[in-house]
């Protein structure tokens, strides 16, 4: 176990502020066991740090008390943490088969292109890093793209052109069913359980997530009330 | 009679701010607390078993039963995981629910604990849904400050605190031990059973598993009684679920009906399939459950049913795959996908996956020849049953199945020298009328 005075030794060891360590140890203590926290904690690592670092992985080990070896081993088991630096912006296309067939591939290929990137490879300015992502639980607004894990539904080439056009331009855009988009080290604070104020923003629900309530409401039907229904009854 | 379709879980979807506390309460919501509080736990569990409520995780294991295997004598605390990882292809369910109404997860996470007596109760939710995750850490801190979470809920005596936890990208964690090593901090490789999660769980601590649609579908049984909820459905497959319609249908969305329905009146309710277009494939319920044909679109869509035409009711999640579509690319991809997410943890997986998406590369290229085919069948055999989970197994069933069906499709493939589809005829954008 660490003692305060080995804490202070390690936090000058491993680069990351006094912050970001008191914050780690935070994420650890909500889980009746500490291990538990490794997952958040290596998202925290991503936005302080902008991928996982070799610093990073030491202050998880050093505060859940294991290997660096052992943090790495899950580190590199999950793809959402980075190995090289993310842009501001990971963008995301998914391919996987429902999207791909509904043009995933060729917006992912127009977006190879337009950036002049490989998959997994990050624009010369630092803006966006290209990526395609497996199915997003979205397929109902296919074409998917993810900016930074926010839903941008039904997408085209051409408008997943302009909205990398716009994030490169600093212009504002907003998920097509959620909120602002904030920058990727953003996001990975709120996945560390650090919450930002906008879960107030965007709808509650897109329009294909309302379609069949929307036929219901309009031809008036219900699954009825235990009232409207007596118990047993047959089917 | 039942109407066609019945929103209970997706109901509330469209009201103003329907994410917030107020708006749930205002409708009603978490009244189920103190109904089920003037319970006693087991009797919670006997309302939840006479429900014929079933797991909508893709097992379809009945809810009620996994609660009773909770060994309320064993010392240790019980904990209740709700697998929000949604990310069998395909699914895409719960996300919808809980970016709309979180309170409706939480609510039935509250009873769902109370019942089998646990105190601490996560929801796992995959990372890669930024905005779910801030409307659930919001809903559970709103809970909290309500009283609805934290000690002595209602004044009942009953304590309960809720994490929200974020994953990192992992299709296996889905796979429920899987899960459960990732809440522990350690790479999602899947665990030798027995020992079951309900007595050696998280922590070696009896823990219950339930997908996020199961615990949110508890709420509504406890206010409007087991019998409403078993009048709804088929005679083994009791009540409603979400139906997920994507793909080349007009209007691809949430369908929240009795199981039962087929996709047939799904399709027509969804208002047909796009224009000038008709059902070649479509998956029941996600790509790991075979593919099935027009043929099949009158097929109930419940446990049994989709079960005995050669397939799984899965997680409701209807691909639909018009003409356009090369059912070989397709394939392609989804074994692709297993092969990426194949934890690495049994050979017959890691290496088959493998194999497979060699032999089908070469078969969609033309390459080959139609001894491959055989070859496929073969390579699925020595996966199908000898791998460690079910991801394993998920991964022969679109090669399987569609080998099954459209042997022609492949065949065509090596007289073409190539895929003989136009991949741009099969896009959301592709001009009206276009064809392969
Ligand atoms: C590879 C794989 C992925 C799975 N993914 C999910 C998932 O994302 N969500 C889910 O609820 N169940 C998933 N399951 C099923 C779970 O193992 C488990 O059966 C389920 O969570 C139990 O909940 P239920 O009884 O409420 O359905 C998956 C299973 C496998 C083998
Ligand atoms: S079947 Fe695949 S995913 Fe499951 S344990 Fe084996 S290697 Fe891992
Ligand atoms: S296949 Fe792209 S979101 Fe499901």
């Amino acid at each position: 176990m660490t003692s305060d005075i080995n804490g202070a030794e390690s936090l000058e060891r491993a680069g990351l502020d006094e912050t970001t360590w008191a914050e780690l140890r935070e994420i650890a203590d909500r889980y009746p066991e500490k291990r538990s926290g490794l997952l958040p904690m290596l998202h925290l690592v991503q936005s302080v740090e902008g991928r996982v670092t070799p610093e990073g992985i030491e202050a998880c080990a050093e505060i859940l008390g294991i290997s660096a070896a052992e943090v790495n081993g899950v580190a590199t088991f999950y793809t959402m943490y980075k190995r090289k630096p993310v842009g501001d912006y990971h963008v995301g296309v998914c391919t996987n088969t429902l999207c791909a067939v509904m043009g995933g591939d060729l917006i992912f290929e127009r977006l190879k292109d337009h950036l002049d990137v490989g998959n997994d490879e990050t624009t010369e300015d630092g803006k966006i890093t290209l990526e395609h992502v497996e199915c997003n639980a979205a397929c109902d607004y296919a074409p998917v793209m993810m900016v930074n894990w926010e839903f941008m539904d039904n997408q085209t080439p051409e408008s997943a052109v302009q909205v990398v056009d716009d994030l490169r331009a600093g212009r504002e855009v907003h998920s097509t069913r959620g909120p602002r988009l904030c920058t990727w080290r953003e996001a990975e604070r709120v996945l560390a359980g650090f919450p930002d104020d906008r879960a107030d923003e965007g709808p509650a629900a897109g329009p294909a997530s309302l379609a069949g309530l929307s036929i219901a409401r309009e031809r008036g039907w219900t699954a009825g009330a235990a009232s409207d229904r007596a118990e047993g009854e047959s089917k | 009679m039942t109407d066609t379709l019945t929103p209970v879980l997706t109901d509330n979807w469209d009201a103003d701010r329907a994410w917030t506390l107020a708006s749930y309460e205002e409708r009603g919501g978490y009244a189920a607390l103190d109904k089920a509080f003037a319970m006693t736990p087991d009797d919670v569990i006997s309302t939840v078993k006479d429900s014929g409520l079933r797991g909508r995780g893709g097992a379809g294991f009945p809810t009620g039963m996994k609660w009773g295997f909770i060994p309320q004598d064993n010392p240790r605390p019980k904990y209740l995981v709700v697998n929000a990882d949604e990310s069998e292809p395909g699914t895409c369910k719960d996300i919808p629910l809980m970016m709309a109404s979180p309170h409706t997860l939480v609510e039935g996470v509250i009873v769902s604990s109370y019942a089998i007596r646990a105190n601490t109760a996560f929801i796992y939710v995959r990372g890669e849904v930024l905005h779910v995750i801030r409307r659930l850490q919001r809903a559970v801190q709103e809970a909290y400050l309500a009283g609805h979470l934290g000690k002595n809920i209602h004044g009942s005596g009953y304590d309960l605190d809720l994490i929200v936890h974020a994953g990192a990208g992992a299709y296996i964690c889905g796979e429920e031990t899987a899960l459960l090593e990732g809440l522990e901090g350690r790479r999602g490789q899947p665990r030798l059973r027995p020992p079951f999660p309900a007595v050696a769980g998280l922590y070696a601590s009896p823990t219950v598993i339930n997908n996020v649609e199961s615990i949110a579908s508890v709420p509504s049984i406890i206010t409007n009684g087991a019998g409403w909820f078993a009048g709804m459905g088929t005679e083994k497959s009791n009540g409603f679920g979400i139906f997920s319609l994507s793909g080349h249908v007009t209007r691809p969305g949430q369908y929240e009906a009795p199981l039962g329905i087929t996709l047939r009146e799904l399709i027509d309710l969804a208002g047909g399939m796009r224009e000038g277009h008709e059902l070649k494939f479509w998956t029941p319920g996600g790509s790991s459950t075979p593919l099935l044909t027009p043929e099949h679109l009158d097929v109930p869509l419940d446990f049994e049913s989709v079960g005995a035409a050669g397939s799984m009711l899965g997680t409701r999640a209807l691909q639909l795959f018009d003409e356009t579509t090369c059912v070989v690319r397709a394939v392609l991809r989804w074994t692709e996908f297993y092969k990426h997410e194949s934890c690495g943890k049994c050979t017959p997986c890691r290496e088959g996956t493998w194999w497979l998406t060699q032999t089908l590369a070469r078969l969609e290229k033309g390459q080959g020849d139609e001894a491959d085919l055989d070859l496929l069948l073969d390579q699925c055999d020595n996966i199908l049953g000898r791998s460690f989970c079910a991801l394993g197994d998920g991964a022969t069933s679109p090669i399987s199945s569609s080998i099954q069906h459209f042997r022609d499709e492949y065949l065509a493939h090596l007289t073409h020298g190539g895929c003989p589809f136009d991949p741009a005829a099969s896009t959301a954008f592709a001009p009206v009328g276009a064809s392969a």
